[in-house]
Parts: C-alpha cells; sequence; structure tokens
C-alpha cells in the first residue's frame, strides 16, 4: 500500500487533533449517510480491480478445496504432522484464525457497552470479519480430527453406540465454545443488518435485488415499538457476546493450559491468549479497513481517528502480549523445574530458534512504532505494521504447539516438525476463503451500519427542550 | 379512498422534534392506538406513544436460566447416570469440568431468546402492512419520520384526526387504505 492522499480539508484538523476531531466528517445529513453508503451497493459498477481481487482470492479459495478433497482422500498423512508433533499447522491456523475473529466482537460488543461512538462505522465490517474468520477456524479442528466425516460424533446425541463425549475434556469445551460464538455473532449480525436491509429494499432499482433485500429485511417498518425491542435486544445480545467473546480464547488456551506438558502448563495462558486475539484481529480489521476506505472514498466515515484508535488498541494489547512472553520465560526460570527449564532453552537456542526470535521482533519490537503519532496516522505504515502483527501473531502460535511438543520428556522420543506444501496449501486457502468472502461481503452488504450513523449526527438527536417535557 | 377499508392516517415530519411533539399531543388527545415510524432509534418516539416496557430481557433472563440448567443437567445425566466413567480417579460428579459447557449454553440459549423473543414480539417476519401503502413511506427508512394514528383507534374521525394531525409540525398528512 502507498501513502494514501488525504485530499479532505478536515483531514488537516485531524492530523492536528487527531482525539478530539469528529468520527464523522462535518456536513453529513440523514439523507447524505444513506446515500453514501446504499450506493456503494446499488449504484457503483462492479471495478476491474474488483474483479481482479476477487478472482485472485476465488483462485486460492479452490486451492483450500482442492487440498482438502486430496486430505480427505489419503489422510492426515499428507501433512508434516507425526508423533510426537501432531498438532502442526491445523491447530496453528484454528487458534490464529479464531483470535481473529475477537476484534469484531470486541468492536461491536464491548466498545458498544463502553459507548465508544467511533465504533458506528467499523463495527458491520468487523462482525463481517469475524465470521468469516470463525468459519476459516472451524475447517482445522475438523479436518484435522482425520475421518471429518464422523465430526458429529463431538456433539453429544443419544446414539445406537451407547457412548457419549467426555465432557471433562477441553476439546469438548472448546466444541461448545466454538460454535456458540459462531451463533452469536452470526446472530448479532444479522440483527444489527436488519434495518440496513430495509432501507436497501426501499432504495434499490432493481427487482431482484429489491426482492431479495426485502426477504432478508423481513418486513421491516422501522416502527417506534419495533426499534424499542430492537434496541433491548441487541444491547442484551453485546452483553451477552463481551463475556463470550473473553471466554472463547480462554477456552481455547485452556487446550493447551489444561495439560501437563512443560510450556504448555501455565496460569497466565488465557489473559495473554485473549489479549492476543485481539492483538491480531484488530490487525486485521486495520488490513481490512485501509484499503477499503481508500478504494471506496469512506475516509469521511471511517477517519484517522479510527485508525489511531485502532493503533492505540494494538499497543495495548500488544504490551500485554510481551508481558505474557517474559512471564513465561519468568515461570519457567522461577519453577525450578527442569523441564521447563528445558523448554525454555530450546525455545531460545533450539532447533526452532528462529521462530521464537522472529516471534519477538515481529511482535514485541516492530509494533513498538505505534508510540510514534505519525505512524498512527499514517494509514501506509499502519498496514505495514498490521502485516508484521499477524505474521508475529501467527509465529507465535507456531512456537507454543510445535516447540512445546518436539522435545518429549525422553530424547527417545524427540521429533521433528516440518510442514508440507499441502500445511500451506490449507492454510493459502483459508486466506482465500476469507478474504473471497470480504470481496463478497461489500458488494452485497451496507459495509457500515447505517442506522447507526445516523445517530452520529447531531441532527438526529432531540432539542433540549423537547426531551426535557418528560 | 372512500369504499376502502382505511388503515389510518399518516403525518409525514422532517425532524425528530416534529415527531415526538406530535406523538406526545396525540396522546394527550385520547388517542392509544398509534405507531411512530423513524429511521433509527428514538426512544423517546416510542415513550411519547406510550410504549415504555418490553420484555425482551426477561425472555432472556428465561433463556439463559434454561440454557444453563439444560447445559448442566446434560452432562450430570451423561456422566453420572448414564455413563459413568472413572478418568484419573476424579469423582463423577466433577462439576469444576461442567462449568465452562454451562456457561457456553447459557450465553447460546439466552442470545438465540433474546433474537427470536424480538422478532415474534415485533410479529416478524411479516409480509404485509398497510402502512407500505402510503406513497411516500420508504422515506422511513432514510430521513422521513412518520405518525400513524389507525382507524381502530376508539377516537379515530376521519375528519377531526386529520385536522388535529394537520396542526402539528407535519408537512403532510395522508389517509393510508388498509
Amino acid at each position: 500500500m502507498d501513502q494514501v492522499p488525504e485530499t479532505n480539508a478536515s483531514t488537516t484538523l485531524e492530523r492536528l487533533l487527531p482525539g478530539q476531531a469528529p468520527v464523522l466528517t462535518p456536513g453529513h445529513t440523514l439523507e447524505t449517510i444513506t446515500d453514501k453508503i446504499v450506493s456503494i451497493v446499488l449504484r457503483r459498477p462492479v471495478t476491474l480491480g474488483w474483479v481482479g481481487g476477487f478472482a485472485l482470492f476465488f483462485g486460492l479459495m479452490n486451492v483450500l478445496l482442492f487440498a482438502m478433497a486430496y486430505l480427505f482422500f489419503r489422510g492426515v498423512g499428507i501433512w508434516g504432522i507425526n508423533i510426537p508433533v501432531g498438532w502442526g499447522f491445523a491447530i496453528v491456523n484454528f487458534v490464529w484464525w479464531v483470535g481473529i475473529g475477537h476484534a469484531g466482537t470486541l468492536i461491536s460488543a464491548i466498545l458498544l457497552l463502553l459507548k465508544q461512538g467511533w465504533r458506528n462505522s467499523i463495527n458491520r465490517f468487523a462482525e463481517a470479519m469475524t465470521l468469516f474468520a470463525v468459519a476459516c477456524a472451524g475447517i482445522f479442528p475438523l479436518i484435522h480430527t482425520g475421518r471429518p466425516w464422523l465430526a458429529y460424533w463431538l456433539f453429544p446425541y443419544p446414539n445406537t453406540m451407547g457412548v457419549w463425549p467426555q465432557f471433562r475434556s477441553p476439546l469438548l469445551w472448546d466444541v461448545f465454545a466454538v460454535s456458540t460464538y459462531a451463533t452469536i455473532s452470526a446472530l448479532f449480525w444479522f440483527v444489527g443488518l436488519i434495518p440496513d436491509l430495509a432501507t436497501f429494499r426501499d432504495t434499490a432499482t432493481n427487482p431482484v435485488a429489491k426482492t431479495v433485500y426485502g426477504l432478508l429485511a423481513m418486513g421491516w417498518r422501522g416502527s417506534a415499538r419495533h426499534w424499542k425491542r430492537y434496541e433491548s435486544a441487541y444491547l442484551l445480545l453485546a452483553g451477552l457476546a463481551t463475556p463470550l467473546v473473553l471466554s472463547v480464547h480462554t477456552v481455547v488456551s485452556f487446550d493447551f493450559a489444561v495439560s501437563i506438558l512443560p510450556g504448555w502448563h501455565t496460569t497466565v495462558f488465557p489473559p495473554y491468549f485473549v489479549a492476543g486475539a485481539i492483538y491480531s484481529g484488530f490487525a486485521m480489521v486495520l488490513v481490512l479497513a485501509i484499503p477499503i476506505r481508500r478504494f471506496y472514498g469512506v475516509q469521511d466515515m471511517m477517519t484517522l481517528r479510527h485508525l489511531d484508535n485502532a493503533a492505540k488498541v494494538m499497543l495495548g494489547t500488544g504490551l500485554i502480549v510481551a508481558y505474557g512472553y517474559s512471564m513465561e520465560a519468568f515461570y519457567a526460570y522461577y519453577s525450578g523445574n527442569a523441564y521447563e527449564l528445558f523448554v525454555l532453552k530450546n525455545r531460545m537456542l533450539g532447533p526452532l530458534a528462529w521462530s521464537y526470535w522472529c516471534l519477538i521482533i515481529f511482535n514485541v519490537l516492530i509494533p513498538q512504532v505505534l508510540w510514534i503519532r505519525k505512524v498512527r496516522l499514517n494509514p501506509g505504515m499502519l498496514f505495514g505494521t498490521s502485516l508484521v502483527i499477524l505474521f508475529g501473531m501467527w509465529l507465535e502460535r507456531f512456537v507454543i504447539v510445535v516447540t512445546s511438543l518436539h522435545r518429549d520428556f525422553l530424547p527417545s522420543s524427540w521429533g521433528m516438525y516440518v510442514a508440507t506444501r499441502w500445511d500451506y496449501a490449507v492454510f493459502a486457502g483459508t486466506l482465500g476463503l476469507f478474504f473471497s468472502a470480504m470481496f463478497l461481503f461489500v458488494r452485497l452488504m451496507p459495509m457500515i451500519t447505517i442506522f447507526e450513523m445516523r445517530m452520529l449526527l447531531p441532527q438526529a438527536k432531540l432539542s433540549e427542550e423537547v426531551a426535557a417535557h418528560d | 379512498m372512500t369504499d376502502q377499508v382505511l388503515h389510518g392516517v399518516v403525518a409525514e415530519f422532517t425532524t425528530p422534534d416534529g415527531l415526538v411533539i406530535a406523538c406526545k399531543k396525540a396522546r394527550a388527545a385520547g388517542y392509544s392506538r398509534m405507531d411512530a415510524y423513524t429511521p433509527y432509534p428514538l426512544e423517546e418516539a416510542a415513550e411519547a406513544i406510550g410504549f415504555t416496557k418490553t420484555q425482551v430481557p426477561l425472555l432472556t433472563l428465561i433463556g439463559g436460566i434454561l440454557g444453563g440448567l439444560s447445559g448442566y443437567l446434560l452432562q450430570y445425566w451423561v456422566h453420572v447416570l448414564a455413563y459413568p466413567m472413572n478418568v484419573g480417579g476424579r469423582p463423577l460428579h466433577s462439576w469444576p469440568s461442567f462449568i465452562i459447557i454451562t456457561f457456553e449454553m447459557t450465553i447460546l440459549f439466552a442470545g438465540i431468546t433474546a433474537v427470536v423473543g424480538m422478532l415474534t414480539l415485533n410479529g416478524l417476519p411479516q409480509p404485509y402492512h398497510p402502512i407500505f401503502n402510503h406513497p411516500r413511506f420508504t422515506a422511513a427508512s432514510r430521513d422521513r419520520f412518520f405518525l400513524c394514528i389507525e382507524a381502530a383507534d376508539p377516537r379515530f374521525e376521519l375528519e377531526k384526526t386529520t385536522r388535529f394531525l394537520q396542526a402539528t409540525d407535519a408537512i403532510d398528512v395522508a389517509e393510508v387504505a388498509d
């Protein structure tokens, strides 16, 4: 990404006062907000750039289908996993994708409860990002089971075999946490869409679009009674999603922390997994938001203040993650446990030391540039930093999964892990699935929540005398 | 319009102030069967037409309690009654490890109840509603505010109600067929 030229006069103000800058550039009315967001989907012609980008990622998605077909045919032996490293890329990618989803829920639910008005223009596409990221994540544990056509055995249902799943296992907690998370995220996203779909229904001129958006809007008519129940349900969903999102990555960390493996068995895992999830998720939000605001000209709705705030969240969560790394090292040293000490030494100096030190550089050292305000207000540099963080967070999971497993308690059971081309193909394929879904999303759905943007307008509020009559 | 059944008289406003003042006046004049339509949530409008309480939170609470109970009882039933298995000498009723699924089921049931409850109470999905017969009602999802006093209201009298709405800040008052 090149540096984005900011020609708007108000952005100069933002450069000077990012904290006080309005979250919506002044001059908008109820009408212009609606028109601007609706026209991206209903009026704007499909550009060559969109077709090219979509074709690229759709092609990558087909790599996923091909790699999965071959996997089902041959079995997980085509991957680099073997005893002692039974959890390779599949689990690394699973944790990485679930983590990315977390920022979407944080933006839509937690920032809603904290009354952060700036979230209103980025929550919709961040929620879509969550949904697609969780879809990508869900693929991995399933195809990692070896016989994915029997994956429904994970769910408790009365069966002719007379057996039940083991509810004391963190792996089953994961099934419940991730499927609940996917369901609630989808509900939250869809409920948020209903009023905007009604706007689309009322604005569309194409009869097919009108019918489809009309069916999805379910007859929404903006009745005051409906809005009241709607707001109540939306707030309740936000309140439910807040502890849920914290619980999901906690449960994912339990997959490791509840085991007794050196390097996994620590109490610092749940908080530092959650912080890492938000860290990588905000990086993905920026990787998506920076091109979107440029190509669709929505810099007046996704302002530099949004980028600045997201960068600050990354800086904060990044420091928590860095604290997690140092505590992990301290625990190993302070425990006096020979195996813990060995894992620490092996991570830093063993055959996979490159991954540990790359992790420290990408996740701890480089992101410190976010202390500098110029970097936070420069979309190009933020984009680059976010990519570095995304890669660093992927490496973190690689270090946790692989370096703990490849040296067992007995040297006779030591092994090495090398990913095969099929490991890379499945991972690249999920990137294709994720980005092609995002490409479709920005063309088919309102990527900015129209009705919540209307609420940010000064003229949307009642004048004091009318409000005071109550 | 004379031989058609009437749904009500609809006034159109350009500002939230105009709508809320008209709603309050209509309520003071004794009208009860009416509805306001806004392009974004405007809580004052709901209050002004006398709609202050929703059942959604209560339903969600019930859904959450049922979800938590079903989650815990399922695990208890499986591990203590239906399929007891000794794992590492832990008691069969090892409640700490049942907490997480209980929590997730609470959230799942509460969330689904909140959404389904909201849609059901709102009567959605609804394929037909007479308010859409208003020629400019599409603006309700854009930038206009509407107040409809329904013909079913006991105090509704076509001419009187129309004159009443014309006396507000409305830019337009129209009859809407059922």
